[in-house]
């Protein structure tokens, strides 16, 4: 029996190296890039991730690229070995799990395999991948509170809408608002998290507009809580956006999002940016130099008053 | 008189005290915390109308889905005396589909949003909402599956399922006429979703006074086999249930959708089959199945919602909403329980017979 499952075990493994190498074709003078990612279906932000990733990594620009999709850390890692036995140049991970990546770095670096990690961290040593270009949530949250700042509001008197408690998008995204409640240069109204339900959203907005409360800025941790905070505001007759009396920022960057923006009905979404290709590909072809390990990758702030439909075509996420 | 009273604690309009007295504690809690919380004020929203704005609006027009559900949910409890626990997951499917069908008409004729494309997009989601009602009808009234573990199947997948629809996009819809639905109709001051419940409600007074379906329900919940020996198609009776709970389902998750524009697969009408068992006990409907009232869980929503609103207005962090929500709910189902409502019972034919006892001898002497 135990022989039997051997054999079976030793004709699978024969089959996928048969498999994995029909695909490895061996053209030249390409740069060999496998991409392990999060399948597109998972978020805005992802299907514009793998969008911009084929777009980089095209056949025109001089890659060859594969690609592999996984939310499971374990069949992330078996593509990346995969990938390592198939032969690639250069190994991108954007990992679904922060650990048990070691052995399997450690394999790429001996085949001498550049490894490059790009919109999450892995905790590995440092020696065991070139660079990791990652979103830094501070640092989006300084952006917008510093934009918020710029606006010169008499009197600052925020709804603060938070995500799911503990994710890096909230730490990251409450930080800097924190700073200024405890700073006394804004007034915090109320700071409750709606867990990133936009119905829940709403209902925050509701409760304060009940009890009376003014307030004069919705900051809400991304673009679906600031539409649900706009829904209350509408029943209620509070007018927002540019001109208006209540200052709506969301975060994200969907094109729907813009698209209100556009039409001035808000007035400020942070970007979080999905990329990372462009600035992996200068680092592969050596135009740019890694000055540190973890590379941040630059996150704009749009404004309502100077947003274009360029903008919106070039940075938007969705349709 | 003295018989009525005993009734009232203990059976008969005894299935509506737990959630009348629960209403009548919040009112009475909120009216010593702030009486400000009750008033009602005339507002224009930003399309110009004449809108009824207040926490009591608030209240009837947030619990709106949940009642909705609710009404669903009490009748498959009647009828199988169990719970379906998909119906978050299912209404996410229904408004999956509803915005697919409204995105695929706009992209095929090339327009804005019609109103037939909103009436075909809201039959399109009946018909797949009441197709998953007949899935979950059938494991459980042909295959005999516990209704917790039938449904958890769709309570699992369902929101992977509505992910598909919409390929993992979170698309918005917007136009005059889902703003209605999810808002106001221009020139009425009522929520338009509380009207949706006021209609639905209606409808399932209709049906029970056109059908038989109230009686038949009831006496498949008290015992199947009787009812089926009696000449009852119990397992009509059951996978019925479902397929209507499945009309409420896609109804709520029509409103849903509509309320903001935007259909997000993860976070439309999260948690909610909790609250709609909740609902449904707080209603004094017994979850063993049998008798119901489904006015009880209409205000068993209405308790639920009223409590949310309650400890917002006290600005209790929402991560602590549900703790205190908790503490409450064990409150008012202890109260509910068989134990306690017998004790009342016993307590206050006492006091009577000890009255009456003493007029008795007040006579004599």
């Amino acid at each position: 029996m135990k022989k039997f499952g051997a054999l079976l075990l030793v004709g699978v493994l024969a089959l996928s190296f048969a498999l994995t190498g029909c695909g490895a074709g061996g053209k030249s003078g390409k740069i060999k890039v496998g991409v392990v990612n999060n399948p597109p279906s998972e978020s805005g932000y992802r299907e514009a991730n793998v969008k911009d990733m084929e777009a980089v990594f095209s056949a025109e620009n001089g890659y060859e690229l594969k690609t592999a999709y996984s939310l499971k850390n374990d069949e992330q890692l078996q593509a990346a070995q995969g990938f390592i036995t198939e032969g690639v140049d250069y190994l991108l991970i954007s990992a679904a799990e922060t650990t048990g990546w070691d052995e399997v770095l450690k394999k790429a670096k001996e085949a001498g395999i550049k490894v490059y990690l790009f919109d999450r961290m892995i905790d590995v040593d440092e020696s065991l991948y070139e660079a990791a270009v990652v979103s830094d949530m501070a640092k989006e949250g300084d952006t917008a509170v510093n934009w918020l700042l710029d606006q010169k509001l008499d009197e600052y008197n925020v709804i603060h809408i938070q995500g799911a408690m503990g994710s890096d998008a909230q730490i990251g995204r409450t930080g800097a608002l924190d700073a200024q409640f405890a700073a006394g240069t804004m007034n915090k109204v109320v700071q409750q998290t709606a867990t990133w339900d936009e119905a829940e959203a709403k209902k925050i907005v509701e409760s304060v507009i009940n009890s009376g409360e003014d307030f004069n800025v919705i900051y809400a941790e991304n673009d679906g809580m600031a539409k649900g905070a706009v829904a209350a505001l509408d029943e209620a007759g509070i007018t927002h956006g540019v001109g208006g009396k209540v200052i709506v920022m969301g975060f994200d960057c969907n094109k729907w999002a813009l698209r209100e923006l556009l039409a001035q009905k808000w007035n400020y979404d942070g970007q979080c940016s999905p990329f990372q290709a462009q600035i992996i590909s200068d680092l592969i072809q050596g135009k740019t130099t890694a000055s540190s390990k973890k590379i941040i990758n630059e996150e704009k702030g749009f404004d309502a008053t100077t947003l274009t439909q360029a903008d919106i075509d070039t940075y938007g996420l969705g349709e | 008189m003295k018989n009525n009273f005993k009734r009232f604690f203990s059976s008969g309009l005894g299935q509506l005290t737990i959630p009348i007295i629960s209403i009548c504690l919040l009112i009475i809690f909120n009216l010593i915390r702030d009486p400000s919380f009750f008033s009602i004020s005339i507002a224009h929203n930003n399309d110009g109308n004449m809108v009824l704005a207040g926490n009591l609006i608030s209240i009837i027009n947030g619990a709106s889905e949940l009642a909705i559900l609710a009404m669903g949910m009490t009748l498959v409890t009647a009828a199988c005396g169990g719970q379906d626990i998909s119906v978050g997951a299912a209404a996410a499917i229904a408004g999956s589909v509803f915005v697919k069908i409204i995105k695929m008409c706009m992209f095929d004729f090339n327009s804005d949003i019609k109103a037939g494309y909103i009436i075909l997009a809201f039959l399109a989601a009946c018909v797949v909402a009441m197709l998953f009602g007949a899935f979950n009808g059938t494991l459980v009234a042909v295959f005999k599956i516990q209704p917790m573990i039938a449904t958890l199947i769709l309570f699992t997948c369902g929101r992977s399922i509505a992910y598909w629809i919409n390929g993992g996009a979170t698309p918005t819809v917007s136009s005059p006429i889902i703003t209605a639905i999810g808002g106001f109709i221009p020139g009425v001051p009522i929520p338009t979703p509380v009207i949706i419940v006021v209609v639905m409600a209606v409808l399932f007074k209709l049906l029970f006074h056109f059908t038989s379906l109230e009686l038949f329900t009831q006496s498949v919940g008290i015992n199947g086999n009787a009812a089926r020996l009696n000449g009852i198609n119990s397992t009509f009776i059951k996978l019925l249930s479902f397929i209507i709970l499945g009309i409420c389902v896609a109804v709520a998750g029509t409103i849903g959708v509509s309320r903001l524009g935007l259909i997000n697969h993860e976070t439309l009408l999260i948690d909610i089959e909790m609250d709609t068992i909740l609902a449904v006990a707080i209603g004094g409907n017994s979850l063993g199945g049998g008798k119901f009232k489904i006015g009880g869980s209409i205000l068993g929503a209405y308790v639920i919602q009223m409590l949310t609103i309650t400890l917002y207005a006290m600005k209790v962090s929402s991560t602590d909403v549900k703790a205190y929500k908790a503490v409450v709910i064990i409150l008012l189902v202890v109260i509910g329980s068989p134990v306690v409502k017998k004790y009342f019972g016993r307590m206050v034919s006492k006091a009577k017979a000890n009255r009456s006892e003493k007029k008795a001898k007040g006579a004599v002497e």
